[in-house]
């Protein structure tokens, strides 16, 4: 069973046991625009909740993706690096950045759930 | 004022439409104790003519390098530019327009840098550059920042051939950085052996090639070790022309090569503006500081060009951009790519040759004279000489007497003892055979 | 589909000519032109050669094997490509060049038949000083011109454009700070800032700190009080600002930052809205760029060169880097070393700096005089306002005027219409002229910042209004086509950014 958490910089992380999936939301791709480029942080890279992992570049803008929680990463998703457009087309599936191993599964209950995220763009409107 | 063309009647229907009484009004926000109410002290507005005399006069207060035998490099060469080049630089359409924002108005611009990126990546036989920084010496600076980057350390080994000028401006902004600068000894004679310095905290190794006193050399061995630390080696080359005639820095194994342009297609011009050359590998390529052009398509499917992969440029990137740079040397870019296609390959690699044959000429001559020491056993249009005595006194005396004989060791590295009675002595397709000759005659009478 | 050349086989639907193909790709007097790498023939040159000098080559066995791969073409080729690119560009002598924050104002001719004497032009920078005196004193009465209109002792002149000189400036109060053995990390920075501010800082090893905006457009004087602390080096502002307005704080600024001590950053790119009228020394400034090629008309060229001396105050004038001038009697010399009482932080450019540009700004300055100079200033800032005041009532303003050299407006007057700030901007290029800047500052939601600065007759600035006018109300009549689809009539539609920066293309190669 797997859940998904939010972050206020519109990052995701897919929890499975101790491993968590993370991306930006499908609302942060509409706003960036065509995202042309990601640098992924290197696996085996140690990171605290809130450390920037990775760079995106669009076309008129730049952003970090920081780390939802703490822990190793351990595994990087290739194929955004080779097509970034996969960012923009799926967000929430096909273009995840990164998986991590939570060091510290307390830092998940600083995140919002679906419902409170939801809310939370609501209010940026 | 001929360039104002408000009329006091178009500013008094102006003010109305505004609806304030005067100018001043719109001034309201400036706080009362920082208005200026009395009139600068600076003269009055003056015609064409009276301003055409007066700068007339102090440019008449200067030595032109054309007006005599001219010797003078370190940096900066005296070359032929072809008269088409200043005239296409003056088209308005190239002169008056800005940095190409609106691509679909500024394909002249976007494509004449597409051309210069290649011209550059060509003759320095390297993958991809840049649409150009201010200068060589700012060029290379900037590439011991992205060799940071690149290595995530902050060790940058600079060589003894480097100009003391680039050097000296990659420790001003290296320091600001919290670089860590190792600086080898000058090097003369061209055979200070760099490899000790190099471990596995340096990011960069950085030489020039011909180095500043003229030695030309081959930098492989340098390159295999430097890549074997996990660094990158950065080349610079101050005489453009070189790259004519020389294995380029690309076959040498460089990861990013620095250049002065000035010498296709810029004049002197005491100095500047010129035009910084920045060529790397592709796979740096979103390191690299400056602007960049690519070719796309528009809507219709034509080709076209645009500036790219902006989100480096601190317009966007703002504290985390790759550099702070925004304008560049468009223009100067402009007389490289004009004067490079005038040239062509026949023509570059030609002037190039013609520029070595007459360097290696009156280094035979001037090495006769009893007691001057040629210290180069390779080099290009540039070598240097030792004197039996300080080069500086020598320099001043030949000017006043209308020689130009090359540049002091002296003015380079101040105070230096080993550079004393160097002279760096650059010859180039301008240089006549009567040049050469009353260069020699005049030394002679020196020593 | 495209053949080898780029050119289209027909004119796209929707634009003029559409339907009415030609043989060439060509259309009447805009012709598509090819790379100069996609011309020529192989040993053809523009350039004649007397016959080289036989001699035993000295290149130590390094002499260059195979071919470089640049084309042959010959003059009258060559000419005629540039000229047939030339005019695929935009430029101020076209045609109003409205871009805020960028100065577009005209070149005067006699600026580049100055800068083209000999006795500047051809003078190398390494000549002995008896023969450059001309030169240096060039540079001394620059100097003087623009320490007279800042009120400030000293000109760094070499920073080579306004980035270099933001550079050139936080150096000087770094290398201040540091001489007094007070370290600093935090420079302050406004929200709506140019990026070079920020990039700036941080190039010099410090953390930027936003100062957040007032909703007139200007630095919250307050929340700035509480970000000053010890560790504040240095506060970086516009003035007058990106939003086109004069800071009306910026005593109290200077004030508060000085207790604090710290130093007080001026970016000058807007000083052109101020010059003759308001002396920066007098607000408290103690360093500041001015951009030759903005407030000098100096040409932007097509992106550079620009030229960024720095103005400074007593405080910072030890600090300032190599090289300068000074002044011995009736002769002028170049310092190139530390020497005296003076401190230099270090040298930021290979010479002395943009000498050709040093000639230019001169020659506009002698041109204008104190008091033409002072119209000037009066001319933008009239401008701007005039601009405002006939657009007020069919666009939107985020801040109530006076502003000074730029009018500022933001895209409520395109709610509801599906045309965007891009959209409308790229409708201005139908109309023949060049958009303004958009988006920025980033502080106003799409931003639209026209500068028409003072060289614009009343006339072209009636018929620029009109345009305006015009595409304002087209936009809010739903003939949104027109912005979506523009522009129609320029040499390119909309270029494919996004395909651009995926798959980079930065050169030609044979193969393609």
């Amino acid at each position: 069973m797997s859940e998904t958490k939010y972050t206020e910089d519109h990052e995701w992380i897919r929890v499975e046991g101790d491993v968590g999936t993370v991306g930006i939301t499908d609302y942060a791709q509409g706003q960036l625009g065509d995202i042309v480029f990601v640098e992924l942080p290197d696996v085996g890279k140690e990171l605290d909740q809130g450390d920037e992992a990775c760079v995106i570049d669009s076309v008129k803008a730049a952003a970090e993706v920081y780390a939802p929680v703490g822990g190793e990463i351990v595994e990087t998703n290739d194929s955004v690096t080779d097509k970034p457009g996969v960012v923009n087309e799926d967000a929430m599936g096909e273009g995840w950045f990164f998986k991590i191993k939570i060091a510290d599964p307390a830092e998940l209950d600083d995140l919002m759930d679906e419902e409170a995220y939801k809310a939370f763009v609501e209010g940026l409107a | 004022m001929r360039y104002l063309p408000l009329t006091p009647d178009d500013r008094k229907a102006m003010l109305e439409k505004i609806g304030s009484a005067s100018v001043d009004d719109l001034f309201r926000d400036v706080p009362t104790r920082a208005r200026l109410n009395q009139p600068i002290d600076l003269p009055p507005h003056q015609g064409e003519l009276e301003v055409e005399r007066a700068l007339a006069a102090l440019a008449a207060k200067n030595v032109s390098a054309g007006s005599v035998p001219s010797f003078l490099g370190a940096g900066a060469y005296r070359h032929h530019v072809p008269a088409s080049v200043d005239h296409l630089i003056q088209r308005s359409e190239f002169l008056t327009s800005y940095t190409p924002y609106q691509p679909e108005i500024a394909q002249g611009t976007l494509q004449y840098l597409f051309e210069f990126q290649t011209q550059v990546a060509a003759i320095t036989g390297m993958e991809v550059a840049n649409a150009s920084m201010y200068d060589g010496a700012t060029s290379t600076a900037e590439a011991v920042l992205m060799a940071f980057r690149v290595t995530r350390r902050k060790k940058a080994v600079i060589s003894g051939g480097l100009h003391p000028h680039y050097r000296d401006v990659i420790a001003t902004t290296g320091e600001a950085m919290g670089a860590d600068l190792v600086i080898a000894p000058v090097d003369p004679e061209g055979i200070a052996d760099l490899l000790q310095q190099i471990d596995d905290k340096t990011a960069c190794v950085v030489v020039q090639n011909p180095s500043v006193f003229g030695h030309v050399a081959d930098l492989t061995p340098l390159a295999t070790a430097v890549h074997a630390k996990g660094a990158l080696l950065i080349v610079v080359v101050t005489e453009i022309f070189s790259l004519g005639a020389l294995k380029p820095p690309g076959a040498m194994g460089a990861d990013i090569v620095t250049a002065e342009g000035q010498s296709v297609g810029v004049p002197l011009s005491f100095g500047g503006p010129y035009v910084g050359l920045f060529a790397t590998r592709e796979k740096y390529m979103r390191q690299m500081p400056g602007r960049l052009c690519g070719q796309t398509v528009d809507q219709d499917g034509r080709r076209g060009f645009v500036l790219t992969m902006s989100a480096r440029e601190q317009h966007i990137r703002r504290e985390k951009a790759t550099s702070n740079i925004c304008t560049n040397s468009g223009l100067c870019a402009l007389s490289f790519c004009i004067h490079m296609t005038l040239m062509g390959e026949a023509g570059f690699t030609g002037v190039a040759k013609l520029n070595h044959a007459k360097a290696v000429q009156a280094a035979e001559k001037l090495s006769a004279l009893p007691g001057v020491n040629l210290l180069n056993k390779a080099f290009f249009n540039e070598f240097t000489l030792e004197l039996p005595k300080p080069a500086g006194p020598i320099v001043d005396n030949l000017a006043a007497k209308g020689v130009l004989a090359g540049v002091p060791g002296s003015r380079l590295y101040p105070g230096e003892a080993r550079a004393a009675n160097l002279l760096l002595v650059a010859v180039t397709e301008t240089n006549t055979d009567a040049d050469v000759a009353r260069l020699v005659a005049a030394l002679a009478g020196e020593i | 589909m495209l053949n080898r050349q780029g050119r289209p086989s027909a004119p796209e639907a929707g634009s003029a000519g559409a339907g009415f193909t030609t043989w060439t790709g060509h259309r009447g007097l805009a012709h598509e032109e090819p790379l100069s790498f996609e011309q020529g023939a192989k040993g053809r040159t523009a350039v004649d050669l007397p016959e080289i000098p036989k001699v035993a080559d000295r290149l130590g066995g390094l002499a260059r094997e195979g071919e470089i791969g640049l084309p042959g073409l010959s003059e009258p080729q060559v000419v005629r490509h540039f000229v047939r690119l030339s005019r695929q560009n935009y430029a101020i002598d076209l045609g109003v060049y409205p871009l805020g924050s960028c100065t577009m104002k005209h070149n005067p001719r006699l600026n580049e038949k100055l800068a083209r004497l000999p006795g500047f032009a051809d003078l190398h920078p390494m000549q002995p000083m008896a023969t450059i005196q001309g030169a240096l004193e060039l540079m001394a009465q620059l100097g003087g011109w623009l320490s007279k209109l800042t009120n400030m002792p000293a000109i760094a002149m070499s920073p080579a454009a306004g980035a270099h000189g933001e550079l050139c400036g936080l150096l000087t109060i770094r290398a201040a700070l540091e001489a007094r053995g007070d370290k600093r990390k935090r420079v302050l920075v406004p929200e709506s800032a140019h990026g070079t501010n920020p990039a700036t800082a941080a190039f010099c090893g410090y953390t930027v700190d936003p100062i957040p905006a007032t909703a007139d457009g200007r630095v919250d004087l307050e929340a700035f009080r509480k970000k000053l602390g010890s560790d504040v080096a240095a506060v970086m502002l516009t003035n007058p600002n990106t939003c086109g307005l004069f800071e009306r704080e910026i005593i109290e600024v200077a004030d508060a930052i000085h207790a604090a001590g710290g130093f007080f950053y001026c970016d000058g790119a807007n000083f052109n809205a101020i010059v003759g009228r308001v002396r920066p020394g007098d607000l408290g400034i103690d360093a500041m760029h001015i951009n030759l090629h903005k407030t000098f008309s100096t040409p932007h060229g097509g992106g550079g060169p620009g030229s960024g001396p720095v103005a400074l105050s007593a405080a910072l004038a030890p600090y300032a880097p190599l090289p300068y001038v000074v002044q011995e009697g009736d002769k002028f010399r170049l310092v190139e070393e530390t020497e005296g009482e003076a401190k230099p932080f270090g040298r930021l450019k290979g010479f002395h700096g943009q000498m050709g540009m040093f000639v230019r700004a001169l020659t506009y300055m002698m041109s204008h005089g104190g008091d033409g100079l002072k119209q000037v200033a009066e001319d933008a800032v009239l401008s701007a306002n005039y601009i405002m005041a006939a657009l007020g009532d069919v666009m939107t303003a985020p801040f109530e005027g006076p502003c000074m050299h730029e009018a500022l407006f933001d895209d409520r007057f395109l709610k509801g219409t599906g045309v965007t700030t891009l959209d409308f901007a790229k409708a201005m290029i139908d109309e023949g002229y060049h958009p303004m800047t958009m988006y920025f500052p980033l502080v106003v939601h799409g931003a639209l910042l026209i500068e028409p600065t003072e060289t614009e007759s009343k006339e072209a600035l009636d018929e620029f209004i009109g345009a305006l006018r015009h595409l304002a109300e087209r936009a809010k009549a739903g003939d949104t086509a027109r912005f979506t689809g523009a522009p129609y009539l320029a040499p390119r539609r909309r270029l494919d950014e996004t395909a651009a920066a995926r798959q980079p293309v930065l050169r030609w190669t044979p193969a393609q």
